[in-house]
């Protein structure tokens, strides 16, 4: 893969490396930032990958791998990554739309100038990408809302969404795995837990993984 | 058994933390303090790695079921076993039926320096390893004891001690331990600090505000990270920026210009810009630092903060030494 620049690297700590790409993020680059991840899950001397939103944090042992040579292998490694070893899982997501499960769903169709069922039907029309899991344990933040599903947070954040919500967040989609605060619009809600300390894995969802949400029932 | 009688502010279970889970979007959580918590588990001849508890602002109150042994480390809160003193970084016996009492932060006579305090009891703390570890995830609910705070009753069990009945026995000893809470000359306590990610977005009189200002250590920080009070610090220009790693130190900055630094139980990434990281060597002294109190910035290049971790790791192998010397396990 010639032509793809090279990740900017910054130190974040004394122990941790930022590989971050140039903007603007798209699937392509967070598919390079996965395979880099578990590229460097290998060599000694790195603790933890962690992947945002077109970047990569690696924790490391300074007294393991020197900055200079863990530089050096990322730089190395960055333009022979295997791309296609990154198969997400396809994981289909039941939710119940509207009424006290998805509360915002009014909310959402009026700012999108849809009605409910059409805001539903686009919504689980859609496959989505998790880029990152973060915020919470087993928080996905997902690519792939249709553009005109795009609704701005409540002004006013909710002190506690209930586990499980189904929200849209600016042009985001997403499930809350616990109850938090948070200012996302909820549409729904799944019955599936996305986080299960005593699980393994403990998440529903990883890096990589498609999802599809199947309508369950519909409340307008 | 120990019973929790008082809990104070917050207690709760926590061991060296709980890591390799990061990109599943799970918190590393654990001791704030790693040194103070590994110097109370050598002192009672525990693994590095056994749970002991983390008390906050004294005002806690634990009684012993069984004879054991016990270090506090960090602020001591003016312990005391059974009404008698019991200083920081001291290695004690304990009989059945004692109680250790921490005086509360604002306690007449309290001598106040830090924030934190570990207890480690020989064994560790007994509770099931979850993802690894036994610290307790305050914000997801789980690990620790009954994945929360300790209350008031509370029972825990103890692990098997590296010690036998007649070293647990032995007569108290104590080590010197670090300066917790010490203030600088100006009254503030001294983080050092690497340039962040972000550090060339901010403005030339941002950075000298960072390096330049006394913070304070507002009240509504917590686990998750210290809110900062002072200059507004300000980006050359605003801009939305990406989900991005954050890691316990990392100095972020809000649209509010008041820079937060995470610790512990902060979230996995964030959207922030990260204008600092405080090193390894000097999250203790943040763990340690009093609402209220004052900090200091001090900008390093990588090489010191190496240097500074590899001057903590001589100090804890000394303890380790010195531990050997006198009989105990060996660390591990």
């Amino acid at each position: 893969m010639s032509g793809t620049p090279p990740p900017r690297l910054h130190l974040l700590g004394d122990a941790a490396l930022l590989c971050e790409l140039p903007a603007p993020a798209t699937l392509a680059q967070q598919q390079r930032i996965w395979a880099l991840a578990e590229r460097a899950r290998q060599w000694p001397g790195v603790g933890e990958t962690l992947p945002g939103m077109n970047n990569l944090t690696l924790t490391f042992d300074p007294t393991a791998i020197d900055l200079d040579t863990l530089t050096a292998q990322v730089l190395d490694a960055w333009p022979r990554l295997a791309l296609g070893a990154i198969e997400g899982r396809l994981v289909e997501i039941p939710v119940a739309y509207g009424g006290e499960h998805g509360p915002d769903l009014a909310d959402v169709a009026a700012h999108t100038g849809l009605t409910p069922a059409e805001v539903v039907r686009r919504h689980a029309g859609g496959e989505y990408i998790v880029y990152l899991l973060g915020f919470l344990p087993g928080f996905a933040f997902m690519g792939g809302l249709a553009p005109e599903l795009a609704t701005p947070r409540r002004a006013e954040p909710r002190t506690a969404v209930p586990a499980r919500s189904v929200g849209i967040g600016g042009e985001q989609t997403g499930i809350y795995p616990l109850a938090s605060p948070g200012g996302w619009q909820l549409i729904g809600r799944t019955p599936l837990a996305l986080f299960d300390p005593k699980a393994e894995p403990p998440t529903l969802l990883r890096p990589g993984d498609r999802v599809r949400f199947v309508v369950e029932s519909v409340q307008t | 058994m120990i019973v929790i009688r008082k809990p104070g502010v917050l207690a709760s279970v926590q061991d060296l933390g709980r890591h390799g889970h990061r990109q599943l979007g799970i918190c590393p959580g654990g001791a704030l303090d790693v040194l103070a918590l590994t110097l109370a588990n050598r002192l009672t001849g525990n693994a590095d790695g056994a749970a002991g508890l983390e008390l906050t602002m004294g005002g806690c109150e634990l009684q012993f079921e069984t004879d054991t042994r016990i270090a506090l480390t960090g602020d001591d809160f003016s312990a005391s076993l059974d009404g008698v003193p019991l200083r920081s970084c001291w290695s004690v016996p304990v009989a059945a039926g004692q109680t250790l009492k921490l005086a509360g932060a604002n306690a007449a006579g309290v001598k106040k320096t830090g924030l934190r305090s570990w207890l480690a009891v020989a064994g560790g703390i007994d509770v099931p390893q979850v993802l690894g570890s036994r610290s307790t995830d305050l914000k997801a609910g789980f690990g620790g004891h009954e994945g929360r705070a300790l209350r008031k009753g509370d029972r825990l069990a103890l692990g098997a001690s590296r010690l036998d009945a007649a070293q647990r026995a032995r007569r108290a000893f104590g080590l010197r331990g670090p300066d917790w809470g010490a203030e600088e000359a100006d009254g503030a306590i001294a983080l050092r600090m690497l340039p962040g990610p972000e550090f060339e977005q901010f403005t030339l009189a941002a950075r000298e505000q960072l390096r330049g200002e006394r913070w304070r250590i507002t009240p509504q920080s917590n686990r998750m990270g210290s809110r900062l009070a002072g200059a507004e610090l300000k980006r050359k220009r605003s801009g939305d920026m990406l989900s991005s790693g954050v890691i316990p130190g990392t100095v972020q900055v809000p649209p509010s210009g008041q820079p937060i630094i995470l610790m512990g139980d902060a979230q996995t990434t964030g959207g922030y810009p990260r204008i600092g990281v405080v090193i390894r060597a000097d999250l203790w002294k943040l763990a340690q630092a009093p609402l209220n109190g004052k900090l200091r910035l001090v900008q390093v290049d990588q090489a010191q903060a190496l240097a500074a971790w590899a001057e903590q790791q001589r100090y804890l192998a000394q303890v380790a030494q010195g531990l050997a010397a006198a009989g105990w396990p060996r660390a591990a």
